[in-house]
């Protein structure tokens, strides 16, 4: 993709996208709605014509082809299976228009039910289907054609919370099984860590920052993308020491500053943010040793999760903090409660540093 | 007492609900055609009405006489018998010509811009504020020897003596498609854009080229509006009466004619009305079978996944 730009009547979806998308790799493209991120896989599709721009796939340039020419197959967000047609003739459609042999079309049916065990299915018409057994169809019938390029919009929107993490890690299977370039569209961040070996985070028709799950939530390079990638804590400061390996920074958030031990390419003076993840939080009960990168508070709120206890701790300064404990060691001392004095501690190389 | 209130008022509700429509069928369906089927099993006399009663109640003996002289005519002299197929033979061409005619202008308004749209609709709804009747009279005055249309032609030098339009079969079928078509129009646009749009987009994305996707998704996507549309047509135009008297010529032979010169030229009400129940039977058996058809289609589909969802080696073993 190379400085996508689409614009509808007055407003702009997609401002200036450029990416490169590996062969054999599943990439995320993560946004709230009206990020553009839906407009762009649209493009890709070919249901959208860039304003400006261009699409290349394998070297071809394939911004002005109609979607039927475009070796590209997309697994639409409600599935969009032909009501009129069993699963079969759903699955076989696309092998249909390329004209390709009866029984070829038989095997390559069978095949891609087999790939998605659903071939006890074949004669059911999609309404007899239950939501997940769907969505395998619909997955079928956009690989039957070995697409260079498969498009997944918003693939788990349409199922329930209990079956999608199982659903994200055995279509990552199928997926990985099939060898196929993937592009999936989601608004939920977990779903895009769980299954994209690398993802972009949209905002306002523009990728805010794109990696692999695990750079864009450790190294997050914005206040936007910290936020939206998980949850997180955000200081506001002022740096006082700037070092090449470290930086200090005074929040009025915070009693004590906040020691970084990295360098950043602010300069002394200037306010930056500081991100510190809930799960790099420790939670005490008595003061810890030193004089940086620790505060006092009150419980004001516990939530169990589960694995995890989530506790939120109001500061002197009025901010909350959230800090996630494992739920392990809260069995061993005896857990803080609601309005208990905690001490929060975090290590300097918890923080990240960000200027927007 | 409570308790049985309670479990006779539970159904009641139910019931209640379907007693207005069904009174309602009773009244104005079942009851005139009763009337009309016994009018046409009764006998020719002159007077108040017009023919004779079936039971009469004579030396305490009751006499029920069922005449059949109607149905005997009706099926011995060949005029009835070409009528009705003549009827539903222009029935069903009006029909599929409303549909050559009606699929593409309810395709194009269902596609429009919704601003559009409304003003194509309104387009299509307009000839129904001004009378059927006036309506058909304006095709008198355009397609006459001296009418709108020839007189054109001729001025254009096109052709050199008037064309033989009024007053003939084609002139009826102008007239039928023109005052139906709104009725095909209006239910396929219904079921057209409700169509969904994505179909579509997933027929493109899978290779179909657009002709193509209309084949395989748009067309059996709106054939209960082609059907609806289809029956709004061929039903009321095998009986229409006002059209081929005012457009046909002569030997232009409609149901809807017979009747009515059965009824009024020769207040045969007997016969007419045996003409009557032939043509509701010619009409309703068709109709009766295809609705039984699409039910058992319907349930099959139905039964098939129940009983799939018990078993679901069933595909396996079919």
């Amino acid at each position: 993709m190379d400085g996508l730009v689409k614009t509808f009547d007055d407003t702009v979806a997609v401002r200036g996208v450029s990416l490169d998308v590996r062969r054999h790799e599943l990439f995320a493209l993560l946004g709230s709605s009206g990020s553009g991120k839906s407009t762009l896989l649209r493009m890709l599709a070919g249901f959208e014509e860039p304003s400006s721009g261009r699409i290349w796939l394998d070297g071809e340039d394939i911004t002005a082809l109609p979607p039927y020419r475009r070796p590209v197959n997309m697994m639409f967000q409600s599935y969009a299976l032909f009501p009129h047609m069993s699963v079969e003739a759903n699955i076989a459609f696309g092998l249909r228009q390329e004209g390709v042999a009866r029984r070829e079309i038989r095997e390559r049916v069978m095949e891609a039910l087999a790939l998605v065990q659903m071939a006890d299915y074949a004669r059911r018409r999609p309404h007899q289907l239950s939501g997940g057994q769907q969505q395998r169809v619909a997955l079928a019938r956009s690989l039957v054609k070995r697409p260079k390029l498969l498009l997944l919009d918003e693939p788990m929107s349409a199922l329930d919370k209990q079956i999608r993490q199982k659903t994200q890690i055995e279509l990552v299977r199928i997926l990985e099984q099939v060898g196929v370039t993937c592009i999936m569209v989601t608004h939920d961040q977990e779903e895009a860590m769980t299954m994209a070996g690398r993802l972009a985070v949209m905002s306002d028709g523009r990728i805010v920052q794109h990696g692999t799950p695990y750079e864009v939530y450790a190294v997050p390079n914005s206040r936007f993308v910290a936020g939206f990638l998980g949850t997180t804590n955000l200081f506001t400061g002022v740096i006082t020491v700037d070092e090449a390996d470290h930086v200090r920074i005074e929040s009025p958030a915070l009693a004590r500053p906040l020691h970084v031990n990295h360098g950043v390419s602010e300069a002394l003076g200037m306010q930056v943010h500081v991100s510190i993840r809930p799960e790099d939080i420790e939670v005490l009960r008595t003061p810890p040793e030193g004089e940086v990168n620790w505060a006092q508070g009150v419980v004001s709120h516990v939530a169990w999760l589960g694995g995890t206890a989530s506790y939120q701790v109001r500061l002197a300064s009025g901010q909350a903090v959230i800090a996630s404990v494992p739920a392990r060691s809260l069995a061993h001392a005896e857990a803080p409660g609601m309005q208990d004095e905690v001490f929060l501690s975090w290590s300097s190389d918890a923080a990240t540093v960000l200027s927007s | 007492m409570r308790a049985w209130l309670r479990g006779w008022h539970l159904p009641a509700g139910r019931t209640l609900a379907i007693v207005p429509p069904f009174v309602w069928l009773v009244l104005v369906l079942l009851l005139p055609f009763v009337l009309v089927f016994k009018i046409s099993l009764a006998d020719l006399r002159f007077g108040i009405p017009p023919y004779t009663d079936l039971a009469v109640l004579k030396d305490e003996t009751l006499t029920l006489v069922l005449n059949l002289r109607g149905y005997a005519l009706l099926f011995s002299d060949s005029l009835y018998l070409s009528t009705y197929l003549n009827s539903v033979r222009m029935a069903l061409v009006t029909t599929v010509i409303c549909a050559l005619i009606g699929y593409p202008m309810a395709y194009v308004i269902a596609r429009a811009h919704p601003r559009v749209r409304n003003m194509l609709l309104l387009a299509v709804i307009l000839p129904f504020w001004t009378s059927l009747l006036l309506r058909v009279y304006a095709w008198v005055g355009l397609l006459r020897n001296d009418g709108l249309i020839n007189k054109a032609l001729l001025a254009l030098g096109l052709i050199s003596e008037p064309l033989e339009m009024y007053r003939t079969d084609f002139a009826v079928y102008v007239g039928l498609v023109y005052a139906y078509l709104p009725f095909f129009i209006l239910p396929l646009y219904a079921s057209l854009v409700r169509l969904d749009m994505r179909l579509l987009e997933a027929a493109y994305d899978l290779g179909a080229r657009p002709w193509r996707a209309f084949l395989g998704i748009t067309l059996p996507q709106s054939m209960p509006g082609v059907t609806a549309g289809a029956m709004l047509v061929f039903i009321p135009a095998v009986g229409e009466y006002v059209i081929p008297e005012m457009l046909g010529g002569a030997d232009t032979l409609m149901m809807g004619r017979v009747m009515w010169t059965e009824f009024f030229n020769n207040a045969d009400w007997p016969m007419a009305a045996a003409v009557t129940c032939v043509m509701v039977l010619l009409l309703l058996v068709p109709l009766v079978l295809f609705q039984y058809a699409q039910m058992r289609q319907l349930d099959r589909g139905g039964r098939g996944g129940r009983g799939g969802v018990r078993r679901p080696g069933a595909g396996r073993r079919a």
